[in-house]
């Protein structure tokens, strides 16, 4: 008898990608200015380190959330016999203000359809096994985020099927690829649930437009399935006037009376627009009361730690910090990834035109020995190994045409980004004619393409 | 409309969404809401009722205050300990802080006075025990599979194990006749029936000391335990999640000493769930823990844990907290002695009116007897008792039938909830309930067995027939709806 489950033994995980093997590889060199300076640069972990100066400068200020409150008194017991799965009222009904903050208020968010998950690993999960059984579908835009095939997949039996995007136009979600997806799926058999986008994009960087909003909810709509949209990225935006939620897309449509509205579901965290991976807070979105009701008991697996869930009441409730918080790391961000751009742009390296994430998708399609994705991997293992940078392929995101990385940008210094660009230049500079047999082929792509240089 | 409208719903959301395996809809929720509803305050609200269905540990938040404000560099927030904060803040590794795991370990050895020794890169962190019930699950079973579980049991497996992983849990029936021993006849027989009904048995789930029995497994019991699974090549999950609510003899023996110490086995088959929840009273703080001697379980356990990880910041406090050993001796002596004067005084008023508990040394709650006051020995007897005992007497208590026991008339009753004012309040109700109800008792000692008594107590009975609600057994507060604190 086998000893351990199907899932225990099967590679659903997603590990075995070359996105977490880059990662092992960063452990066992990681790059230190001082003690390593010639180990691998870790540019495939999208964090935000940008902004943590002033996270604790507020800290500084404010003892408050250290559990023994203003007038000296300890809630340290209280919080720490909190348990009950709804959450600590403060924390979400700050929380959501936050978020709606950061949607420019353009879209107001009820406490009460929130639910707390631990960060939105656990949130996106959740939802899978809420809206969907063990062998349906849900469709989702490729690239994508590669820890999704863990997340969405692994133990809820629930399957991926996506919907191809191409850089023809910029890696846009059409109306053509939604069809072809859904035939896909009915091709093998597989029931579609609804449709999974990540809005601002991983890997892309990029927020949902206008079009693309239309052809997802009319889909949805016509198909009577789910949105599930995560929305992890939102405050990293660089303009905050560029996003727009799916909420305010139902409401610009005037959908909120109508089906549809009981089937979308935002997912969100404070990993990305904070920082704070570390205290896995996630949550749940979503109209629907009996999902809300479901989500909220199975957050039994993954509740928030009551201390964080005080500490970050406290912090996001000085709106003066928070609304301070998100423009400066706006800025920042903004600054950062136009570094990261224009050095790679000025030897011959273009990224996909992005304003938000805390990465670039970069175009190498010319550096690739042939138009294939063995020859992404080689290019890829030359840069882990020889250039001593942990980019990430676009084939552990799912894209479908070899030659596009994802780089991050906001977790290391401004030194070591720039070290970093310098590697890179060094390298494309020392494999010139080599790895440019494609040249005049890619020349003329990247004209028609000019939709994708920035 | 209002069927089509749910119909609707049950299309549209998955079949774990909309059915009963969050497990709510049990009598051990429904007492909750009443208490909910009208909670007991000393002055506020001196008739509400008095929470008795909830396992927590209450007893040495003063210790444990005093420690936070003498380490202010525990918490990431003080000045002290904010240069720590981004380095907290970004870690994500699901690994765990390493001073983190070595502290629970060291933790862990030290409540096992120091007889076993925890290795720190076996521990795997999950959200809560709850957390890592599921996980082991997920690990070791496949849907349709079972695990064998003891009864009674605590009601929240029903929900941890089997919910979102379709697995089963059958119970090995265990009688007050022998104290609820677990013996090999049980055993076997549940194995057996397991395998008449073609059901794949893949593991045993142990709770040691128990919820709700209160008791610790003794030496033998354990070996004929380990024996069991070796033979049968299935795994043993035992849940610690009591170890240090020990206040008495006889003393906790672990898992893990029996396996290094008393009985060769295949280790790959064992692992253990733990968490601060009781020990130490940190519901809230999410701090739950898988410990596997397989190596395969570790990894994927650890790969699954990112659905479940422990917040940094508590890990960081946790670290700190658990790595001073001179901290960790007080708290793990000053509980036990706290929890023994709770126990006994609680103990000996119960038997002041003739009213047994199963001899027990651990835990947050005992296994009260109150098969005597039954109008008859049937479930919708301990039933209707229980309403009488949360609508009049006012005390939320846990009846056995949500335990899956198998004989009516025992109920949990947690002690270490309240303050001591709370105590003496509850005791002084029970004994009113009993002496008004107008029959003779006789003082029993607390350390009797709960065998047969020729005490009569007759029950006000002119309420009960409104309230028989059938063979459900449901009662009228099902389902739940108000704001519910997980079960514990």
């Amino acid at each position: 008898m086998e000893m351990l489950s199907k899932k225990a033994t099967c590679k659903s995980h997603g590990q075995d990608s070359s996105y977490f093997l880059g990662w092992q590889e960063y452990e066992k060199n990681p790059f230190n200015e001082d003690t390593n300076p010639l180990g691998i640069i870790q540019m495939g972990l999208a964090e935000n380190q940008l902004s943590f100066d002033l996270l604790e400068s507020w800290l500084a200020r404010n003892p408050d959330a250290t559990m023994f409150g203003s007038n000296g008194g300890s809630i340290f017991k209280e919080l720490a016999l909190f348990q009950d799965y709804h959450g600590l009222q403060t924390f979400k009904t700050e929380l959501v203000e936050f978020m709606a903050e950061i949607r420019r208020n353009k879209v107001r968010f009820d406490p009460q359809k929130l639910v707390l998950t631990a960060g939105a690993t656990s949130a996106n999960e959740t939802l899978m096994f809420c809206l969907a059984e063990p062998g349906e579908a849900f469709l989702i835009p490729t690239p994508y985020y590669p820890g999704f095939d863990r997340d969405l997949k692994w133990r809820t039996g629930v399957k991926i099927v996506p919907i191809h995007c191409s850089s023809l136009n910029g890696f846009r979600i059409t109306k053509a690829a939604l069809d072809e997806a859904y035939d896909e799926a009915l091709k093998l058999n597989l029931r579609v649930k609804g449709v999974f986008i990540t809005n601002p994009s991983n890997p892309l960087g990029t927020t949902m437009n206008q079009d693309e909003f239309n052809h997802v909810i009319s889909f949805a709509v016509s198909k009577n399935i789910h949105i599930v949209s995560d929305e992890i990225y939102a405050g990293t935006v660089f303009d905050s006037s560029k996003f727009t939620s799916i909420i305010e897309a139902i409401m610009d449509r005037t959908l909120e009376k109508t089906d549809i509205w009981s089937r979308i579901h935002v997912v969100s965290s404070l990993s990305k627009d904070l920082g704070l991976p570390g205290f896995r807070i996630g949550m749940i979105y979503s109209n629907n009361e009996t999902l809300i009701a479901a989500a909220t008991k199975m957050s039994s697996f993954g509740l928030v730690s009551s201390q964080t869930q005080y500490l970050l009441s406290k912090l996001l409730g000085d709106k003066k910090f928070t609304r301070h918080y998100i423009q400066e790391n706006q800025r920042r961000l903004k600054k950062r990834q136009q570094v990261l751009v224009s050095g790679l742009q000025s030897y011959g390296i273009p990224c996909l035109k992005s304003n938000a994430g805390l990465f670039c998708w970069v175009d190498m399609r010319n550096l690739l020995s042939s138009n294939a994705f063995e020859a992404e991997m080689e290019l890829w293992k030359k840069i882990l190994y020889e250039v001593g940078l942990n980019i990430s392929p676009g084939s552990s995101c799912h894209c479908t045409e070899p030659g596009w990385f994802r780089v991050c940008f906001a977790n290391m210094s401004q030194e070591t980004l720039n070290l970093s660009i310098h590697r890179l230049q060094a390298f494309v500079t020392s494999n010139g004619d080599g790895n440019y047999q494609n040249q005049k082929l890619s020349t003329r792509i990247s004209r028609r393409n000019s939709l994708v240089v920035s | 409309m209002e069927f089509s409208l749910k119909n609707e719903q049950q299309q549209l959301l998955s079949k774990m969404a909309t059915n009963d395996g969050h497990g709510e809809n049990s009598p051990y929720f429904d007492g909750w809401k009443a208490y909910d509803s009208d909670p007991y305050h000393p002055t506020r609200n001196p008739n509400g009722v008095i929470q008795m269905g909830l396992a927590e540990n209450q007893l040495c938040f003063d210790l444990i205050e005093e420690w936070v404000l003498n380490n202010p560099e525990a918490s990431i927030c003080t000045a002290e300990g904010a240069n720590k904060f981004m380095e907290v803040a970004i870690y994500q590794d699901y690994h765990g802080l390493p001073e983190f795991r070595n502290a629970v370990a060291g933790f862990m050895e030290k409540v096992r006075g120091e007889r076993v020794k925890f290795d720190p890169n076996r521990i795997v962190m999950s959200g809560g025990a709850t957390g890592a019930h599921e996980t082991l699950a997920f690990c070791l079973a496949d849907p349709e599979d079972a695990f064998l579980v003891p009864t009674p049991y605590y009601p929240g497996f029903d929900r941890d194990l089997r919910w979102r992983t379709g697995i089963q849990l059958l119970p090995i029936v265990c009688h007050s006749s022998n104290d609820f021993k677990v013996t090999k006849e049980s055993m076997e027989a549940a194995y057996q029936k397991a395998q008449e009904a073609n059901i794949r048995v893949k593991g045993f789930l142990l709770n040691n000391p128990s919820n709700p029995l209160g008791t610790v497994l003794d030496r033998e019991t354990l070996i004929d335990i380990v024996t069991f699974i070796n033979d049968k090549n299935i795994h043993l999950i035992c849940d610690e999640i009591y170890s240090a609510t020990v206040f008495s003899q006889p003393e906790f023996i672990s898992i893990s000493e029996i396996i290094e110490h008393d009985v060769q086995c295949n280790r790959d088959l064992v692992h253990l769930v733990y968490s601060l929840s009781k020990d130490l009273g940190f519901p809230g703080f999410r701090v739950g823990i898988l410990y596997s001697y397989n190596d395969a379980v570790v990894s994927c356990a650890r790969k699954m844990s990112s659905f479940g990880l422990v917040s940094t910041q508590t890990q960081h406090l946790i670290a700190s907290m658990l790595s001073d050993e001179t901290f960790t001796d007080k708290i793990i002596s000053t509980s036990s002695e706290r929890l023994a004067a709770r126990h006994g005084l609680f103990t000996r008023g119960l038997a002041q009116v003739g009213i047994g508990t199963l001899k027990s040394s651990a835990g947050l709650y005992f296994w009260m007897d109150l098969r005597r006051l039954l109008r008859e020995s049937t479930f919708e007897a301990e039933m209707e008792l229980w309403r009488i005992i949360i609508h009049e007497v006012k005390l939320n208590v846990s009846p056995g039938l949500s335990f899956h026991c198998s004989e009516p008339g025992w109920f949990r009753v947690c002690f270490a909830n309240m303050d001591d004012e709370s105590v003496r309040v509850a005791l002084r109700r029970i004994h009113k309930f009993v002496l008004v109800q107008g029959k003779a008792t006789e003082p029993t000692t607390p350390k009797s067995r709960c065998g047969s008594s020729k005490l009569q107590l007759s029950l006000s009975f002119r309420r009960l027939d409104e309230r028989v609600m059938g063979s459900h057994m449901m009662s009228p507060h099902s389902p739940m709806a108000s704001p519910l604190v997980r079960a514990t």
